[in-house]
């Protein structure tokens, strides 16, 4: 399988975290994969964004136009990266704070409440390991063990204390997507 | 050892440590500014020797006395800070040193931008300070493949006694990858009795210099630089071949731009048009033997050359092709970093037209 994705929002809501936690999992599954930044000027007025490869295969090109899967944490990217979709692929809206819906009717949308998510864990921190659950029940692209490994390699074992609530957050982010498909 | 995710400029400067790298001095540039940080928090700690320098003309000074003294030593920067460095560059050549620059190009000219760019083609490859010298300039197209090419840098500097470039892309510094740190063959080394260390007595003064009043002391050096450049270009060209067998376009390529351009063959396969690619690991030496070989093949028609510069490598191509089949260029100056898509469109459309 090859799995090309754009993860976009705001400096701050952990974009690059989850490409990177993304990646990492990949990694440690035996897959290819490659993490990219956005490092341009625009990185320096507040929004972020990283392109993320997983691949069975040895990857051709990190850099990505067109992905199988765009994630927008906030309006800004959804507007800018909606275009950005391969047809028939999956692009997943943080519902919470983006007002508008998807405008393409040849992709799938998943509608992700990333921040009520957050708030019922009571930590606004960990919105977009909802979005990151979201995404892996939705694409099955890797294993939410690998991704816990993962952030338990970028935590360092000071933190490991917050594995159990980032695992309640992908949990939910799940289960957000589980409800939509019903 | 297992592989590790991670990214370009905290992986070279990993990787030149791993290769004897103890000395590094540089000024600060965006966007390589991880290597100067990475080797700051390293070096101090295994007996070497990082420097801030208070300019790129001081830096690469440094480097001249640390290879002088028979260090491996190693500076990076980025396109504008490059240029600064080109006098010093030019007196280690003519001293016959080795040392290892790192480019992280950016879009020129000028302050230009930081995003990625293939602008310092010419200014790598064709000597870039005055007087007749070259540099062995290597291009990597993934994070690995620059972990392995800077062992290759160092050893490669020490044998042939000249300044070796590592020039990529800010992708290539930005990007994370896994990497494996393996074991490399070492290639027997020269001893360095020319270094200056401190004379007892025991041997003849070492003088490192690169002023030649005499015409014919200069010629003397000069000739035996041009040999040494002619046994590098015998010797170690290197460069990928990718799908070119039966091919019925040929893309030349570099860096993280061959990357893209994988992924538009895919494309074009997809709707059954066999395109290949050659991609240069040396830009110099240039693989001309290699590219020529490949187009000879009678399924080639013709060439494409993809790059972030206006057609700086494509001259090359064209030098080595010598008319023998049409090359073509696809590419802007600047930094405008061409998709998989628009590259395949281009060569489909170029095709029926």
């Amino acid at each position: 399988m090859l799995w090309t994705n754009i993860f976009a929002g705001f400096g701050g809501q952990g974009v690059l975290l989850i490409g990177k936690l993304l990646a990492q999992a990949g990694l440690y599954e035996g897959r290819e994969v490659s993490w990219l930044p956005s490092y341009g000027p625009e990185m320096r007025g507040g929004t972020a964004n990283c392109s993320v490869v997983v691949s069975d295969a040895p990857i051709a090109s990190p850099c990505i136009n067109m992905a199988n899967c765009v994630i927008a944490m906030n309006r800004p990217s959804l507007d800018k990266f909606e275009q950005n979709v391969l047809p028939g692929g999956k692009l997943f809206i943080n519902s919470s704070i983006i007002d508008k819906k998807a405008t393409r009717t040849d992709i799938e949308v998943y509608y992700v409440p990333c921040n009520e998510i957050a708030d019922s864990l009571n930590n606004p921190k960990v919105g977009n390991m909802a979005m990151l659950g979201a995404y892996i029940e939705a694409t099955k692209a890797v294993d939410s063990k690998s991704v816990l490994d993962a952030l338990l390699h970028s935590l360092g074992e000071k933190k490991a204390h917050l594995i159990p609530l980032n695992e309640q957050a992908i949990e939910l982010g799940k289960q957000a997507v589980r409800d939509q498909i019903k | 050892m297992a592989k590790i995710l991670m990214k370009g400029s905290e992986a070279i400067p990993e990787a030149a440590i791993q290769a004897g790298c103890r000395f590094f001095f540089g000024y600060p540039i965006t966007p390589q500014n991880d290597i100067p940080e990475y080797m700051s928090a390293r070096l101090p700690k295994i007996g070497g020797c990082f420097l801030q320098a208070e300019s790129e003309v001081a830096a690469i000074n440094m480097v001249y006395g640390a290879a002088a003294a028979g260090a491996r030593v190693m500076t990076s920067s980025s396109s504008p800070g490059v240029s600064l460095k080109q006098e010093g560059i030019s007196y280690i050549a003519g001293a016959e040193l080795p040392c290892v620059i790192c480019n992280m190009m950016r879009g020129g000219p000028g302050l230009g931008s930081i995003q990625p760019s293939q602008g310092d083609y010419f200014q790598a490859t064709k000597g870039g300070g005055h007087g007749d010298y070259h540099l062995i300039v290597l291009a990597p197209s993934s994070v690995q493949e620059a972990v392995d090419l800077m062992h290759n840098a160092f050893d490669l500097a020490d044998i042939y006694r000249t300044p070796v470039m590592l020039l990529a892309d800010g992708i290539i510094g930005q990007m994370m990858e896994p990497v494996e740190f393996h074991e490399h063959e070492q290639r027997k080394l020269p001893d360095k009795p020319w270094a200056v260390t401190g004379w007892k007595g025991d041997r003849p003064r070492s003088v490192v210099n690169s002023l030649y009043i005499e015409v014919d002391e200069l010629q003397e050096m000069n000739d035996r630089l041009q040999a040494r450049y002619k046994e590098i270009q015998e010797k170690e060209v290197m460069v990928e071949l990718y799908k070119t067998e039966g091919a019925e376009v040929i893309i030349c390529a570099y860096g993280t731009v061959a990357r893209i351009c994988k992924a538009a063959i895919a494309l074009c396969e997809e709707k059954g048009v066999k395109v290949g690619l050659v991609r240069p690991i040396t830009l110099w030496p240039f693989p001309e033997k290699e590219l020529k070989e490949v187009m000879a093949q009678e399924s080639v028609k013709r060439e494409l050359t993809v790059e972030i510069s206006a057609g700086q490598m494509h001259e090359d191509v064209r030098l080595a092709l010598n008319g023998m089949k049409p090359a073509d260029f696809y590419g802007k100056p600047g930094s405008y970093t061409p998709t998989a898509e628009e590259i395949a469109e281009y060569i489909l459309k170029t095709r029926e037209a």
